[in-house]
């Protein structure tokens, strides 16, 4: 397909020297019809064949923006290191004690507490970079329909950082079991009975299931929270710190909150922190027995919260100028 | 054809653009004048549905801009160099562009070659100069091989070959029948490229006609005389029914008689002349006359400002000239 368009500058101005671009000094065939004097014809038709835009061309167009900027790859980066590494850290650990105390795979928790983080920054900044840059104008420009290009890049990211949360998390939990796998329970252990097999700790489906799927689902749905609060607010530094306050604070408010006129306040803040629904998908819940309790629910809760945030971004969105 | 009809923005108290009615016509370029701070970018982010307007509305083609399936392919738009992310190549910020408008890939490296950007296609938009960023957001605007363009300030930026490029390249996407819709706040520059103007001050219309026109009644042409000899000459001026003023350091102003006439006047009467000059103020005067009651920002300085006491007078007469 070729254009009309050149890179050389019309005949009608034989004074000056022709001269195309600096940079790529690329000899373009003259176009005709920019000779002079020839009347202008009323209405413009291009050779590009004109197709309507629809969701997959949204798709496609964040899916190059979100690979080809450094920030994701250094914060998927960082996550494998931390979720891995940790991970590994945390399994030898264990290994140096003679028995297993604590549920198999929940050695993958303390590197995905960290490595979250990491997932949150990225959901944070696929959007609000645009904001701070002024690309979105260009992204509105380009696509009119609003709730299009927030769809697209939802799609597109939670896809991305829930795939890379699930190999991270897969890896840890295989190194776990690879580690730990088929070593005695302590005697005054508290775990689950299903979870001991003739003396020895296994991990039972369910609970491969929520340290892998499970866990990468919540982290991912976290950082979905985090598009849209980064959607809401605009803003990289404002909306990551709202995330980092969204994630700690529950816990941290609940530590100073020892009077027992405040016990119930403390016991609901400690249980739908965002930390405690991760915990509990790796059978380490903050409140009640080791194994209790599955994570699930509150796994549910957060898609709850997500949606409701996402709803508010697209509204918001749709309303204020861009 | 892009009609604009009553469009107004307010923020607040402030009124960036003010009751704003006229069309962009296809075929030319319709230059978009006023100072800084006049509303030209507000009005130009409406009109691509980026802003809601406060009152009014913008219709391309009859459509509202969120109404156009194919936004790229029908209008490209360059609103500011910066309007990218500094961390993508320049080849990735119009491909992540093209697929969201289902454009192929191809065309991505034929509009680089056409603004001469391919030597630093996979350089990162953060390192390039601003003249640089102005050609990637060309080629942006170009990607859709669209039949309406929008500059906004294009020429910020570029270097004397970038601006003689950009002049050129807008008159050539004219001549194949496309809309260009141009901002600038130099005068000397839509003189050169505009075939019809558009000129707002502080939000408000104040001026919607051809160039041509616009040239033949803001530019005052006049002759400058000076002599040794000049009560002398100013008896002769007289005696022929001329008008002469004086113009300050021993020169008269004569407006119109044409300078050869005047030139056989001193002769046949043996004056001595130091200068016989015709003259025309600039357009650029006349375009600051124009606006000059709604310059938003003004400078201060000790040098003597051009002289905006006439502008009520000579907007009125201009006024005049436009019923007429």
């Amino acid at each position: 397909m070729s254009s009309p368009i050149s890179s050389q500058p019309p005949q009608q101005a034989p004074a000056a020297p022709t001269h195309p671009a600096p940079q790529a000094p690329a000899a373009q065939p003259q176009a005709p019809q920019w000779q002079g004097g020839v009347p202008a014809p009323t209405t413009y038709t291009s050779p590009i064949p004109i197709r309507s835009t629809h969701l997959g061309h949204a798709l496609a167009s964040e899916w190059t923006k979100i690979r080809s900027v450094r920030s994701t790859m250094w914060t998927l980066g960082v996550m494998f290191l931390l979720v891995i590494g940790i991970g590994l850290m945390t399994a030898v650990g264990l290994a140096s004690s003679e028995y297993t105390q604590v549920p198999l795979l929940s050695g993958g928790l303390f590197g995905l507490m960290l490595g979250q983080i990491c997932i949150v920054t990225l959901g944070v900044l696929v959007i609000t970079s645009e904001y701070g840059t002024g690309m979105i104008r260009t992204t509105m420009t380009a696509c009119p329909a609003r709730g299009r290009v927030l769809a697209a890049k939802a799609v597109v990211f939670f896809g991305l950082s829930f795939t890379m949360t699930l190999i991270a998390t897969t890896l840890t939990a295989l190194i776990q079991s690879a580690m730990l796998g088929g070593r005695p329970a302590g005697e005054f252990s508290s775990l689950p009975q299903e979870s001991i097999v003739n003396g020895e700790v296994i991990a039972t489906n369910s609970e491969w299931l929520a340290a892998t799927v499970g866990a990468a689902l919540y982290v991912a749905l976290l950082g979905l929270l985090a598009l849209a609060v980064g959607a809401m607010l605009r803003h990289s530094a404002g909306a990551i710190t709202t995330m980092l306050g969204v994630i700690l604070l529950p816990l941290l408010l609940a530590l100073f909150m020892q009077m027992e006129s405040l016990r119930d306040l403390q016991e609901f803040l400690v249980e739908y922190s965002p930390l405690n629904g991760l915990a509990t998908l790796y059978q380490l819940p903050f409140m009640g027995e080791e194994g209790s309790g599955n994570g699930w629910g509150l796994l549910g809760g957060l898609a709850v919260v997500t949606v409701a945030a996402l709803a508010g971004a697209f509204a918001l969105t749709h309303k204020r100028d861009v | 054809m892009i009609e604009l009809e009553g469009l107004t923005k307010r923020y607040g108290e402030k009124v960036a653009v003010n009751d704003l009615t006229f069309a962009v016509r296809p075929g030319i370029v319709t230059g978009f004048l006023g100072p800084n701070g006049a509303g030209k970018s507000t009005t130009m982010r409406m009109m691509l549905g980026l802003d809601n307007p406060t009152a009014g509305d913008v219709r391309i083609d009859g459509r509202h801009y969120a109404q156009i399936k194919h936004p790229l392919k029908y209008i490209g738009a360059l609103l500011d160099a910066k309007a990218m992310h500094g961390g993508r190549s320049a080849y990735n910020h119009l491909l992540c562009l093209a697929q969201s408008n289902g454009i192929p890939d191809s065309r991505v490296r034929e509009v680089l070659d056409t603004v001469g950007l391919t030597a630093v296609a996979k350089k990162k938009a953060k390192g390039f100069s601003l003249g640089m960023g102005q050609r990637l957001g060309i080629a942006g605007a170009l990607l859709g091989d669209p039949q309406i363009l929008m500059f906004d300030e294009p020429v910020n930026g570029l270097d004397p070959e970038g601006i003689h490029w950009i002049r050129n390249l807008m008159k050539g996407l004219a001549a194949q029948g496309r809309t260009v819709f141009v901002s600038s706040h130099l005068m000397s520059e839509m003189a050169l490229t505009a075939d019809h103007l558009v000129v707002i001050g502080q939000g408000r219309l104040l001026a919607d006609m051809s160039m041509a026109d616009f040239i033949r009644q803001n530019s005052r042409s006049y002759v400058r005389l000076r002599s040794p000899q000049q009560e002398r000459l100013r008896d002769v001026l007289h005696a022929e029914g001329i008008t002469a003023v004086e113009a300050g350091n021993g020169t008269l102003e004569v407006d119109g008689t044409p300078v050869e006439r005047l030139g056989e006047l001193a002769a046949r009467h043996s004056l001595v002349l130091h200068e016989l000059s015709p003259q025309q103020a600039s357009l650029e005067e006349a375009f600051m006359q124009l606006t000059a009651e709604s310059v938003e920002y003004h400078a201060h300085s000790d040098t003597r400002a051009p002289d905006t006491s006439g502008w009520q007078q000579s907007n009125q007469q201009w006024s005049q000239k436009r019923e007429q």
